[in-house]
């Protein structure tokens, strides 16, 4: 079976086949990109109830889409590169076996070729020169891009395991999903984000709205999205952060300019005091919920766990991990683990009344 | 040449009690046995690491999976990717270097032969470490775990307030322990290297597989300098009060990436250059040509070694660099991809013309240059750093260094074994057995890794141990996960081909390639002093002059 075992005729039959094969192989990265290319092309097209797979490929904002010409140019001159050289291994797979009639003959000792060897340094030298350039370009428009008058600011800082939203202009906190108003290319009104964090790395990303910044406690960073279309646009964060990485869900609501400042007019009231919630109002405050939560015009001031007091209006709890409905309400109070295990949040152990009645209070939290 | 028939006394007797050819394993300063020993160690790490490795992708098969808790997938994760680099990767290169280098040059044993033994046995008792947090990661007070601060042991998450406990200090000494080791071996291999070359064998004429050894471990000697210091002060900060990373008093959470990452990358290429040694070898001796360009190839080498110092923070484009930071690791980066290209077409230059023999270890050769093709382009593509904002921290960054690694590193390494085993044990591996390896593994490791980079683009972030329906993750998930099984079946079968061919593989003689360099010349397994009279040569390739007298290679050099 070994060297020996390589006769000429089991080598004459084989040949082909390998060769053959390793072509299909050869090809089948191609295969899978053109692939991808479909889905992401299907993807970017809405499907039935509205959504759509988000991709990097879709961009819809100016930040994300001059990512996208970048990564398209770097995309074809790679892929260039890629039909060049591996036609060459091909080739010289297909051309210079050995077949019977060589088969004891040495080939002509070839050491080298200047001429040769100068041609496939400069070239390259050249495509990384362009492109660098291209990339230096999009690095500057996007790092070095000023913070025009009128833009909305807002402070991240992540948590292990939720983002917390506050909006220093508008006297707004919030917690998980992020409202921004859409920026008409004409009139544009891009959100400005400073990154912090308080406790381990984390990193903000959504894929359609741009690229990713790390949010690195005692550092400040910055990033600034310009969405150039309404909806929500999902992300999450990209940074190992701890044990609950994987479900630390991000949801970006692009409202109208209309939506976004209503949205921002319900933020900025104070909690709403329903006299029917009380009794879930009281174990609410006398429980140790209020170390960790705040709830804007209670005895809650905590600020461990996100803000609760406009708690209704968003459409998921533990950042994105459950549906914010009566029933995960109920869950992610009774037993956190059951939706999230590792999770900061506390188990709280509340008699069955208390319970109901607490999660009726944050019914009322609109 | 010739000389080498001289009757040299088999140190390996059969009938000896295993006791005493146990303590002779042991206690050996031989650099073959050394070398084996590393190997094994590292293909036990492998099988080890392997399994993590399909815990984490049955885990991902399916949305919402529950087959491990997420505090046991990050322990996986840590587990597989720092086994992976420091426990099978280092040390199995480490252990080629060893068998092979003192063979190439002409030389009867490493430069420190006690050191090389002393390196070796510090690697081997890292890694115990590492897997001993499994028994002690909690002290004394419970059950026990394993790291699970990922690979990079990103501060602040390494530090005591996030990661109380033992477990990250097993990881952090295991790094000191085996560092010491793999600075111990560098040292070794370059002083053999520079000292102990045969006759005639100036630097001009050391096989290129001496010169990437040389290359790799000058770079380990500069990049386990910062590694070592950084651990040391991860265990300043979290005993003795130090605030190197303690980001709550003042301290700095990128100034560990920094430390992290200039050991990191450039570790990369300390993985790879050894491989495009095996390359280096493989496709000639397959082509039955010389290397093409030879001095370019070394000073290519060279030139990675020296500008993969200077590329460490695109591993870092997204924490927040300034946009001229960001612009000058983008320039590095792709610079580096020059001196790589260059060796790309020097490999398809010696193929060309030549007389290509496609046997299992030209297969794994060809399959390397392929795959290593195109993990050169997505490293570009991640090189564009407002590219890599998308693209970093996802699953495309996981699959383009499983392409790298298993597609480049672990390809080239499968060569060699099937190349130099019959060196090492005197016996050829099975053919069939070897196809069958190559193309399944082939199979698998493209269904794998290759549907891996989408999830990436539709936004997967990497280490995450679960994932939301409907994102359009499911389906390749899953396709990643069976890639992934069949490369295990694979791998399977490469390791009964190791076990079966020792016991009836045919045997192989000195030189059953028809090669040119000096290890060929001996006997297979050579004898315990290598060689009986330390040989002379006049050029790159010694044993073609041998055997074409009437026009050797000396004539052109």
């Amino acid at each position: 079976m070994g060297v020996m075992g390589w006769r000429q005729g089991r080598h004459a039959r084989s040949g082909p086949l390998t060769v053959i094969a390793l072509v299909a192989i050869g090809a089948f990265p191609a295969v899978a990109f053109i692939a991808w290319l479909f889905t992401a092309i299907g993807a970017a097209v809405p499907v039935a109830g509205g959504g759509h797979v988000p991709n990097i490929f879709a961009p819809a904002s100016g930040h994300a889409k001059a990512i996208f010409d970048l990564s398209l140019f770097v995309l074809a001159v790679t892929g260039a590169i890629f039909a060049v050289v591996f036609g060459l291994i091909v080739c010289a797979i297909l051309k210079f076996r050995r077949t019977e009639a060589n088969a004891f003959r040495e080939p002509p000792q070839v050491y080298g070729s200047t001429q040769i060897e100068l041609a496939w340094t400069i070239v390259p030298v050249l495509i990384v020169l362009v492109l660098f350039l291209a990339s230096a370009r999009v690095i500057h428009g996007i790092q070095d891009a000023p913070e025009p008058p009128g833009a909305v600011d807002v402070t991240v800082v992540g948590h292990q395991f939720w983002w917390e939203f506050r909006y220093p202009g508008l006297g707004i906190v919030t917690a998980n999903e992020l409202h921004i108003p859409v920026s008409d290319p004409l009139r544009p009104r891009p959100t400005f984000l400073k990154l912090l964090s308080a406790d381990t790395d984390h990193s903000f990303w959504i894929p359609e709205l741009g690229g990713k910044t790390d949010l690195i406690p005692n550092r400040v960073n910055r990033m600034w999205l310009d969405p150039q279309r309404t909806g929500v646009f999902l992300g999450q964060c990209a940074q190992y952060c701890g044990t609950q990485h994987g479900k630390m869900l991000l949801r970006v609501v692009v409202d109208s300019p209309e939506g976004f400042e209503a949205w921002a007019r319900g933020q900025q009231q104070p909690a709403m005091r329903d006299e029917q919630a009380a009794a879930g109002r009281r174990v609410f405050e006398t429980t140790a919920c209020i170390n960790c939560h705040a709830v804007r015009g209670t005895a809650a001031n905590g600020r461990f766990g996100p803000d609760l007091t406009h708690l209704m209006s968003r459409s998921t709890i533990a950042s994105g991990a459950a549906w914010n409905t009566d029933e995960s309400l109920r869950r992610w109070i009774e037993d956190p683990e059951a939706i999230k295990p590792g999770s900061l949040m506390p188990a709280m152990k509340l008699a069955d009344a208390d319970l109901n009645a607490l999660v009726a209070y944050m019914r009322t939290l609109r | 040449m010739s000389s080498n028939a001289v009757a040299i006394p088999d140190a390996r007797s059969e009938s000896r009690p295993w006791v005493l050819a146990l303590h002779d394993w042991v206690t050996t300063v031989d650099h073959k046995r050394l070398g084996i020993l590393y190997v094994l160690y590292a293909l036990l790490f492998l099988v080890i690491a392997g399994c993590e490795a399909m815990i984490i992708r049955i885990q991902l098969m399916f949305p919402h999976n529950a087959f491990v808790s997420p505090q046991v997938f990050n322990r996986m994760f840590t587990m597989h990717g720092t086994t992976m680099i420091f426990f099978v990767a280092v040390p199995v290169l480490l252990g080629f270097s060893n068998y092979l280098v003192p063979l190439m040059v002409g030389a009867r044993d490493m430069a420190f032969p006690r050191l090389n033994a002393f390196s070796f046995w510090l690697t081997a008792l890292g890694g115990l470490l590492l897997y001993f947090s499994l028994l002690g990661g909690n002290g004394l007070y419970g059950a026990g775990s394993a790291p699970d601060i990922g690979w990079w042991a990103y501060a602040p998450l390494a530090l005591k307030a996030f990661s109380p406990g033992h477990s990250s200090d097993y990881w952090t000494i295991s790094l000191i322990v085996s560092g010491f080791g793999t600075v111990g071996t560098a040292v070794n291999v370059i002083a053999t290297i520079l000292c102990m070359r045969c006759p005639g064998m100036h630097l001009g004429r050391m096989p290129l597989l001496v010169w990437l050894n040389l290359v790799m471990s000058g770079m380990l000697l500069i990049v386990m300098t910062p590694l070592t210091a950084a651990q040391l002060m991860l265990l300043v900060d979290r005993y003795l009060g130090g605030h190197f990373f303690d980001t709550q008093a003042g301290g700095s959470a990128t100034l560990w990436m920094h430390f992290f990452w200039i050991f990191g990358h450039p570790e990369v290429y300390v993985l790879i250059l050894p491989c495009f040694a095996f390359i280096s070898e493989i496709v000639p001796v397959f082509s039955r040509k010389p290397m093409f360009g030879y001095p370019v190839m070394v000073a290519a080498s060279v030139a990675i070694g020296f500008v993969s110092m200077s590329v460490w923070a695109h591993h870092m484009f997204t924490i927040g660099m300034n946009s001229y930071a960001n612009s000058f690791f983008a320039i590095t980066t792709m610079a580096v991809g020059v001196p790589t290209g260059i060796k790309m077409f020097n490999w398809i230059g010696t193929m060309w013309g030549g007389r290509i023999e496609l046997k299992t270890p030209m297969l794994f050769a060809i399959g390397f240059l392929f795959q290593f093709l195109i993990a050169g382009l997505t490293g570009i593509m991640l090189a564009a750093a407002p590219f890599d904002w998308q693209l970093g921290l996802s699953y495309f960054v996981v699959a383009h260094f499983h392409y790298v690694i298993v597609g480049g590193i672990l390809f080239a390494l499968f060569g060699a074994f099937y190349y130099w085993y019959p060196k090492v044990t005197g016996r050829m591996m099975n053919e069939t057995l070897g196809r069958w390896h190559f193309w399944l593994f082939v199979i698998g490791f493209h269904l794998c890794f290759d549907l891996m980079h989408i999830p990436g683009l539709l936004g997967m972030p990497r280490r995450i141990y679960t994932y939301e329906p409907g994102r359009g993750w499911d389906t390749l998930n899953l396709l990643v996960s069976l890639g992934a099984f069949v490369q295990a079946v694979a791998v399977l079968l490469f390791v009964a081909n190791l076990v079966l061919s020792y016991f009836r593989g045919e045997k192989a003689g000195n030189d059953p390639w028809d090669a040119w360099t000096l290890e060929w010349s001996v006997s297979s397994p050579p004898p315990a002093y290598n060689f009986a009279r330390i040989p002379t040569v006049a050029s790159r390739r010694p044993l073609w002059d041998l055997k074409h007298a009437e026009d050797p290679d000396s004539r052109y050099e």
